[in-house]
């Protein structure tokens, strides 16, 4: 197979940058051990996680001692959302989230609704950004969590994180932030955001699938959700991906270190993919908003076609990209978060997601807008709604 | 050593969505487009599910000597419709309506049990076509119940 390959979805995914690998590759075969053994190789290995754990936290502005690593983002989010639940569960029964999170948090909630707990899914606006008027107003006094997303991971947009945490804060709440999509591609500092928790995962930012990190900010109470050995401090159990937990850190490290002039890439290569597409197709709208957003998101509607079919075309052509249609998740339902927003069934059923990465080029943008210009027009000859709206409008 | 030829072909199966007669239909669809002065048009499906489809028939002497279809929806509905048509031309109207959904399926080498609807449409589609002929020919007849879909347009299943 030699055709030409375009990936896009970097919000599902990335791969392992090879200097990354670099520093991953002797932690799997020569430096094994286990970082809990006392002797030189556990020792070889406990050193590198620690190292790692420094890193981390350096470029989140913690203190080392608040980064805990899990096997993935999806973990560190159960981890925060149910081990804070419990804590303190004496102090009061509500939570607090929003109706876009995602799944990962969205079921931990929903696990604790079954568990008896109350929670609040604070709505949001045309752009998917949550109201802070809406969150001091949803605050009881027997609240004792509020979990709201950084950035989204269908729409890119991000919310005024510190803004909404200091409303917590002020009300005695503990507030955790996903932020997955948002760690390693735009500048986050959890002191001066002023958050309780924050999750993250590697496999976002160039770091290896399979380890995932939750900031816990010193003297939180929060109860564990796995049970076993004594590894990080006690909290989370199991014995650590030392090669991942490498890994992590070289990835964070190398986003961190080019952060300004990666934002600018990904920037104009968005940019240029929205104005593209807006002046070669019509009947198109971008979802999420326009200013606050990831710098690498793009997510279209285009009317009268649906999501899946449009993926397809586009992945013959190498296009490699995501979709927030239905028939790719399995139900029937199109995406909770294009729904939230306003979007009418039909709309959200004909969405594309376009998530770039550093590796990507203006001319991808343009291989990409070329090839959609076709599959789109192919897709609506054949959409029997295209025909009613063009025999309506009589065109 | 290794897993057996077998194993590796279901392995294969279950990562690729679709058989590669799905996306030769899907890629190629056969009998696209609309039918001027058609002597039968169905449609069914509704844009909340994500599926729409839409059929025109010619029919002369009770046999349907021109199909063509458009389609509103995923890679299982586009090829579903495909093949329906490719089933039903040439046929006559009762070899037509006695086509089902498992006829598609099975020419289509199988879909995902998530997709098993959009068969159902492409069998709806046809029989609202016919139903649209034979009214116009001035026989009664009932409406199509979308057992298809999502439920949204009011069907119960």
């Amino acid at each position: 197979m030699n055709k030409k390959i375009i990936y896009v979805d970097h919000a599902a995914t990335t791969y392992v940058k090879p200097e990354v690998f670099d520093e991953m590759r002797p932690y799997f075969t020569e430096y094994y051990g286990n970082p809990s053994s006392i002797y030189s190789l556990g020792r070889e290995s406990k050193k590198a996680i620690e190292k790692a754990r420094a890193q981390i936290a350096f470029y989140l502005g913690a203190h080392s001692t608040e980064i805990y690593f899990t096997g993935s983002g999806t973990e560190a989010d159960n981890w925060a959302i149910k081990g804070a639940a419990y804590a303190n569960r004496k102090k009061g029964k509500h939570l607090i989230t929003t109706v876009i999170e995602h799944h990962a948090v969205l079921e931990a909630f929903e696990f604790l609704r079954k568990e008896g707990f109350e929670v609040t899914y604070l709505p949001v606006d045309e752009n998917g950004i949550v109201d802070p008027n809406e969150l001091a107003k949803a605050i009881r006094p027997d609240t004792t969590l509020v979990s709201i997303m950084y950035a989204n991971n269908e729409i890119g947009t991000v919310q005024p994180i510190k803004e909404l945490a200091a409303i917590a804060k002020e009300k005695g709440v503990l507030f955790h932030t996903d932020a997955v999509q948002a760690v390693g591609n735009i500048d986050i500092n959890v002191k001066d955001l002023d958050v309780d928790f924050l999750s993250m995962s590697a496999h976002k930012f160039y770091g290896p699938k399979g380890v995932g990190a939750l900031y816990i900010k010193k003297g939180t109470r929060v109860d564990s959700i796995l049970h076993g050995g004594a590894q990080e401090k006690n909290r989370r159990p199991g014995t650590e991906n030392v090669p991942g937990i490498v890994g992590m850190a070289a990835a964070i490290k190398l986003a961190y270190d080019n952060i300004e002039q990666n934002i600018k890439h990904l920037q104009n290569l968005s940019d240029r993919l929205i104005d593209k597409v807006m002046d070669k197709i019509p009947y198109v709208r971008l979802n999420g908003d326009r200013e606050q957003r990831l710098p690498g998101n793009v997510n279209l509607s285009f009317e009268f076609i649906e999501g899946e079919s449009l993926l397809l075309m586009l992945d013959m052509k190498g296009v490699q990209a995501s979709s927030g249609s239905a028939c790719t998740s399995g139900s029937l339902d199109p995406s909770h978060v294009l729904l939230a927003i306003g979007l009418s069934h039909e709309i959200a059923h004909g969405s594309l997601r376009i998530s770039f990465g550093t590796e990507n080029t203006e001319e991808d943008v343009d291989y990409i807008v070329d090839n959609l210009e076709e599959i789109v027009s192919k897709l609506r000859a054949m959409s029997p709604l295209y025909e009613d709206y063009v025999r309506k409008d009589g065109k | 050593m290794g897993i057996k030829q077998e194993k590796q072909v279901n392995i294969e199966r279950g990562v690729n969505m679709y058989s590669d007669k799905v996306m030769d239909h899907f890629s190629n669809p056969r009998n696209v487009g609309e039918i001027e002065n058609a002597d039968g048009v169905g449609q069914v499906g509704n844009s909340k599910c994500g599926d729409i489809m839409k059929m025109y028939l010619k029919i002369e002497d009770d046999v349907i000597v021109d199909v063509k279809f458009k389609t509103f929806g995923c890679g299982a509905a586009v090829a579903t419709s495909s093949m329906a048509t490719e089933l039903i031309k040439g046929k006559t109207v009762e070899e037509a309506l006695k086509m089902s959904n498992k006829a598609v399926v099975e020419a289509l080498d199988g879909l995902p049990p998530a997709k098993l609807h959009c068969s159902v449409l492409a069998e709806e589609a046809v029989i609202a076509a016919i139903n649209d002929y034979k009214r116009k020919q001035g026989h009664e007849v009932e409406d199509v119940d979308c057992q298809g879909c999502c439920g949204g347009c009011g069907s119960t299943r």
